[in-house]
């Protein structure tokens, strides 16, 4: 009974003893980190993503939160020149970029200044270079008789396996032409569903036969998954030796160079089509939509797209030199300190799942993510705009280091009108003024300054600015909205639209025939508290002329029905470009694109055979002077028919700490963590400066608990004590 | 028993079917077949072609719900409804939309749900019962008048307020804990800690007033009076007696919610990135993906049965006068 108390004290005593130690220990590191410790010193690059990748198979992916992955992965043969401006292909796995060659009937190769009617074929001569090696990987494991380790795996070798990183052996090999030969034909593959099978189908000689051909040929397999397409030859793609290959084109198609630099284009091993397509591999949810394979500079080494995706360099990768030129302000910047280097620069790269913008705000005012965006709610803690109009940070950014990068980017967001629509469509003059009128009457720079945050820049015409035929000032203003005023464009006034309207027999929004008020209505698949402050807008900018707006919120399944069928009167839809080409925003308005006849991705379902030939004519021209004209001619048909409200192009504000390096926004590269930097020292002593434990307030809530229950327990013991009289 | 759990375990089947029934109607009320496809293959460029083929693969080419071009029983097996629905009830979860075996992915993202759960759950219990308990004990005094009222300003917040405040406060003001995220194993408790604390003082409001109820009314009983008369302490009162004997409200309310657990909760792991079964279900929705949300929806529904039959169970361990029968 003595020694009870006695080891009770001993107890306490070691236990206080204990808590300044142990405050004395976290206080190196941050209790809130993220991250485990180890890593704080290392070179690795922390973001976030909002959304998991549907598809890692490089053939099927068509998404931008999928390429942040898949860019770092494959290897197409092009790439864009990080640092030029416009944007530039160089090559990235190919010796150099192809020329096209022009073929005639017969196969011969005619001169570069051919005439159209004489070229039958366009073949493009593609060179990789040698010594380029895979990832590890188990598809390409041998034992020591070189035969493959893991090609005829049954079911009970897999009893054991649940991730790649199961597989005890990894081997690689060298990259052959082949793998791209392969990959092309992968688009044609009845179970891959590649997206742009159908567009390529009208352009690379045969790959329409091979679709054919494999559907049938799938349809009849039962052995096996694995159809290997090694097998099975494409007419317009031929390998000539083990490092050089052909592709042949049905026409003239200069944006093909652009295609050859996205990730459908990157090569695909035999080994791992057929490693992936055994039996068993896919009940254990090992594919290659899962785990990819490819020759880049990282490998996916933990793809958990619930919790993270982790990139780690990939040992195999050859090294890749630095741009040592870009343009005149890129060494300033500090652009071209890394010039000549071998890159990457950083050994992992951490994506962590945030799917609420508020927690991926704060990690990174934390230093836990290296890069960040601004959205709405955090815009005015981040960004103050001068009295110039220029955007700047908030001194809370400056003090931590924080920089900004703004640019325009090569999207458009529009209002269009579904030229199928009796009443607001079709190439009547009442049709065309009204147009005109509600072009007039909806101010964009207003609609920029409320929800956009200021991020965006009116839009003249449908290229955006970065795009070749994009006119800047008074050269590239649309009259039929704007005047020149002051040396800076000026929105026409509302009498100006309201006179279009009389014009249109529409005085006062009345329909001057019948007398009764117009009503239009906006389809949109937004709908939610979140868009009504939008959609009052819009309603008030069309009562300006008169006109009354009925919003037909629904939901986005309905929503992309009504455009199918055209059944939509008034939409708002967007549009990012694919390559940095005119043609990719012009076929946003080609008559054989309409939505309502070919299921294209021509929203409006605009039709003008002037506009259409122009369009023929400009696709496979060069960037020259004449190309400019075709271009200018096209944008006047457009503004005059007002298919469109042109509305704005978004002004894309990122945000990086002082210890991430070699940021330059590259709208088209999807390649480029390899160019990144990161100081481990600076960002490990900041995280533990701006994250000190805070401990007062919790003493504080503590004390007032005790004081509000101090009284009670003198008022129950008090109970207590009480004697009965 | 058994022969109740048996005859309870039948009574469920047709419950299971009409829920199957009911989410299969809901959602391809709003959702078409050509819609998921669309979904899953991308908006850009997706041929029609391409579309028949994703519904060929997945089996969502045949009629919804009843088959007109097939005969007899074919009818109605022919039927996306009838294909999708039967392995369910052998817990066959088959593969999700997107490919993925959706058995396994349950099976791996139960564990963070629970890694919420279970704590909040228990650290919850504990501090509701005592705090309805202090109260009950501190009746009419100052304690429990301003503890009321507290407690009605708390449940009157909206959950989402104690998430985005515990965030701003624990985890960006003092900087204790992080602010989202998980890890695996030992690792996992920091990130636990904020999630457990906001759903534990987001319950306190409702909860404790829940309790306190219970004990006052306990309170109030012949048996109490009886104690007090022994002499017996108010605290020997509370904990030896009152306690026990509110336990039947209390087990009413947290065993039916005990296999739920593994369901994980919807908005606090989307806040917290927290990868469990909450998560997957709300992605599920989002990406149009059926597969999953029959599944889970399955899965929810089987849970709650088995937690009214352990309710059921558990009223004869604390009550003795209670027979299933």
């Amino acid at each position: 009974m003595a020694n009870k108390p006695k080891f009770n004290i001993k107890c306490i005593k070691r236990f206080l003893i204990c808590i300044p130690l142990f405050c004395a220990a976290c206080s190196q590191s941050s209790w809130n980190s993220p991250y485990s410790p180890e890593e704080s010193k290392e070179l690795i690059y922390y973001d976030s993503f909002s959304e998991r990748p549907k598809h890692l198979d490089p053939v099927s992916s068509y998404s931008s939160n999928e390429y942040i992955f898949l860019g770092q992965i494959y290897e197409p043969l092009l790439q864009y020149h990080f640092l030029r401006r416009p944007y530039e292909l160089i090559p990235l796995t190919a010796t150099s970029v192809p020329k096209p060659i022009y073929l005639d009937i017969n196969g011969k190769k005619l001169p570069d200044d051919a005439l159209d009617e004489d070229i039958h074929a366009i073949s493009y001569r593609v060179s990789i270079k040698p010594g380029i090696l895979y990832q590890p990987h188990p598809a390409f494991a041998r034992d020591d008789s070189k035969k493959f380790l893991y090609h005829k795996m049954d079911k009970n070798d897999l009893d054991k396996i649940y991730t790649l990183s199961d597989f005890k052996f990894s081997g690689t090999r060298e990259l052959h032409a082949n793998d791209y030969i392969y990959q092309i034909k992968r688009m044609a593959h009845p179970q891959v569903h590649s997206p742009i099978s159908g567009l390529m189908e009208k352009y690379i000689i045969g790959l329409d036969n091979l679709s054919k051909n494999l559907e049938g040929v799938y349809q009849d397999k039962s052995q096996s998954n694995f159809l290997n397409l090694n097998d099975y030859p494409l007419e317009g793609v031929k390998l000539i030796d083990k490092y050089t290959f052909e592709i042949t084109l049905k026409e003239k198609y200069p944006q093909f160079l652009y295609w050859l630099s996205m990730s459908f284009f990157s090569p695909m091993p035999w080994e791992a089509d057929l490693f992936y397509s055994q039996r068993g591999f896919e009940d254990k949810n090992i594919s290659l939509d899962w785990y990819p394979v490819g020759t880049g500079p990282f490998m996916l080494t933990e793809n958990n797209p619930n919790r993270r995706m982790v990139l780690e360099k990939n040992p195999n990768f050859r090294g890749e030199s630095y741009p040592v030129e870009g343009e005149s302000s890129d060494e300033d910047m500090g652009l071209l300190e890394d010039a000549g280097k071998i890159m990457p620069f950083i050994d992992k790269a951490v994506y962590s799942l945030e799917k609420e913008s508020i927690p991926a705000w704060n990690k990174f005012l934390q230093g836990y993510y290296d890069t960040s965006g601004i959205v709405s709610d955090s815009f005015d803690q981040a960004v103050q705009f001068n009295s110039q109009g220029d955007a700047q940070l908030t001194d809370e950014m400056q003090e931590k280091g924080i920089k900004l990068l703004t640019t325009t980017t090569t999207s458009t967001y529009y209002m269009g009108f579904n030229m199928a629509d009796d009443l607001v469509g079709g190439t009547s003059e009442r049709a065309r003024l009204l147009r005109h009128a509600i072009s007039v009457a909806v101010d964009y720079e207003e609609y920029i300054s409320i929800f956009a945050n200021g991020r965006g820049l009116s839009a003249q015409g449908p290229i955006p600015p970065g795009i070749f035929g994009y006119n800047q000032g008074r050269e590239g203003l649309n009259e039929y909205v704007y005047e020149w005023q002051n040396n800076s464009e000026s929105r026409r006034s509302i009498e100006y639209a309201k006179e279009l309207m009389v014009k249109a027999g529409y005085r006062d929004g009345r329909d001057q025939l019948t007398g009764k008020a117009l009503v239009l209505n906006l389809d949109t698949p937004a709908a939610g508290p979140g868009s009504k402050a939008t959609f009052d807008w819009y309603r008030k900018q069309f009562m300006k002329i008169g006109i009354n707006l009925v919003v037909r919120a629904t939901d986005y399944n309905r929503f992309q029905e009504k455009m199918r069928k055209g059944t939509a009167q008034i939409f708002q839809w967007g549009w990012n470009a694919d390559y940095p080409d005119p043609e990719n925003f012009f076929f946003l308005l080609y008559g054989p694109n309409a939505k309502i006849d070919r299921n294209g991705e021509n929203a409006a379902n605009y039709k003008n055979k002037k506009y259409d030939l122009l369009f023929d004519q400009m696709k496979s021209m060069k960037n020259t002077p004449e190309r400019q004209d075709v271009i200018n001619q096209m944008i006047e048909i457009v503004r005059y028919d007002a298919p469109w409200l042109w509305g704005y192009h978004p002004v894309g504000f990122s945000l990086h700490h002082d210890w991430y390096k070699n940021a330059k926004p590259n709208l088209m590269a999807n390649n480029t963590l390899k160019y990144k930097r990161v100081n481990p020292i600076l960002r490990a002593e900041n995280r533990v400066m701006w994250n000190q434990p805070v401990w007062w307030p919790i003493l504080l809530v503590l004390f007032i608990i005790f004081t509000i229950l101090l009284p009670a327990f003198a008022l129950y013991l008090r109970k207590e004590n009480e004697k009965i009289i | 028993m058994i022969n109740y759990i048996l005859r309870r375990a039948a009574y469920a089947l047709p419950i299971l079917i009409g829920v199957n029934v009911i989410t299969f109607v809901l959602f391809f009320v709003v959702n078409t077949p050509d819609d998921m496809a669309r979904m899953n293959l991308g908006m850009k460029s997706v041929s029609e072609a391409a579309i028949v083929k994703w519904k060929d693969e997945r089996g969502y080419n045949k009629p919804i719900l009843f088959n007109q071009s097939a005969s007899g029983t074919k009818k109605l097996t022919e039927t996306i409804f009838f294909q999708n629905s039967v392995k369910l009830f052998v817990f066959d979860f088959g593969r999700s939309d997107s490919g993925r075996d959706i058995g396994y992915d349950i099976s791996q993202r139960m564990w963070p749900s629970l890694a919420i759960t279970v704590p909040s759950l228990i650290v919850g219990l504990l501090s509701y019962i005592s705090f309805g308990l202090i109260l009950a004990f501190f009746r009419g005094s100052y304690v429990d008048v301003s503890g009321v009222i507290l407690c009605v300003i708390m449940m009157s917040v909206s959950g989402l307020f104690y998430i985005i405040g515990g965030q701003y406060l624990i985890g960006k003001f003092l900087h204790l804990v992080p602010i989202s995220g998980y890890d695996t194993g030992f690792n996992a408790i920091k990130f636990v800690i904020l999630p457990v604390l906001v759903g534990l003082v987001g319950g306190i409001g409702a909860s404790t007033r829940w309790y306190r109820t219970i004990f006052l009314e306990e309170m109030n009983k012949d048996y109490v009076r009886t104690a007090r008369a022994k002499g017996l302490s108010e605290l020997r009162i509370l904990y030896r007696h009152v306690l026990s004997n509110g336990l039947i409200p209390i087990l009413t309310g947290v065993v039916v919610i005990l296999p739920s657990l593994f369901i994980g909760s919807l908005i606090v792991e989307s806040f917290f990135a927290i990868p469990g079964l909450g998560s997957y279900t709300i992605d599920a929705i989002n990406r149009q993906d059926f597969a999953i949300v029959r599944s889970m929806v399955f899965l929810g529904s089987v849970l709650y049965i088995i937690g009214l039959i352990l309710t059921d169970i558990s009223y004869t361990f604390v009550d003795p006068r209670v027979r299933l029968n």
